[in-house]
């Protein structure tokens, strides 16, 4: 299935692109297996996927846990802890 | 009843109080975030993630008048390249009594700060970088768990 992914700050920054499309690899059934799978990319990938623990994600819009399930996900983004007001 | 705006543009905070003033409530409380000249800092860009901002600033707008007998909610954030001095973000609460809005405003710019994709990049004269959160700002936002 296929699955938009948005980068932001500094992770948007390392990875070199904003925003991709893929189809969802067998195996990746949550956002922390779909960090693996990119930070494998290696490059700005596996700089910006170095330590999971430091980023957050939002599955369609609304901010989940790194181990929710991805399944009938279109939409999901990887950034760090948010910084605004 | 619920404003919310997300914009590069500079906001009058006059005007938006003054539209509060006009709902009917008998106290007004606000909350105005100004770029500060910390260690250098010159100019910031303010990063967010269209679409998914606006609905989580709605979001906490709703949450606010769940919790609190509100009359008038505000909420604008700027985006885009700001410097020293210039308004980032405007919260106002419109209520019948003080303690409602006053709570609720400053509810609203906690929660902001932590649920809100906003993200920070401070421009120095010897180099950028981004804002790291703070662990301050997220105990202030679960202080209201």
């Amino acid at each position: 299935m296929a699955l938009d992914i948005l980068y932001f700050a500094w992770v948007r920054e390392r990875v070199g692109v904003a925003e991709e499309r893929i189809d969802l690899p067998a195996g990746v059934t949550t956002p922390l297996d779909l960090a693996y799978w990119l930070a494998a990319r290696g490059g700005g990938y596996a700089e910006a996927f170095a330590d999971p623990a430091r980023l957050r994600c939002a599955v369609d819009q609304d901010i989940v846990p790194l181990t929710a399930d991805l399944a009938n996900a279109a939409e999901i983004a990887f950034f760090p802890p948010v910084t605004g007001g | 009843m619920i404003c919310v705006r997300v914009q590069p543009e500079d906001f009058d905070g006059g005007a938006e109080l003054a539209a509060l003033e006009g709902k009917g409530g008998g106290a007004v409380a606000s909350f105005t975030g100004i770029v500060r000249a910390d260690d250098g800092v010159e100019a910031m860009t303010l990063e967010h993630y269209p679409g998914m901002t606006e609905k989580a600033l709605t979001a906490l707008a709703e949450q606010a008048t769940a919790r609190w007998p509100l009359c008038g909610v505000t909420v604008l954030h700027r985006v885009g390249t700001l410097r020293a001095g210039d308004r980032i973000v405007f919260v106002g609460t419109a209520s019948d009594h003080r303690a409602a809005a006053l709570e609720a405003c400053a509810f609203l710019i906690d929660r902001l700060k932590t649920d809100a994709p906003f993200w920070k990049k401070e421009h120095r004269r010897e180099g950028d970088s981004w804002v790291e959160a703070r662990a301050t700002d997220d105990a202030a936002a679960r202080s209201w768990d």
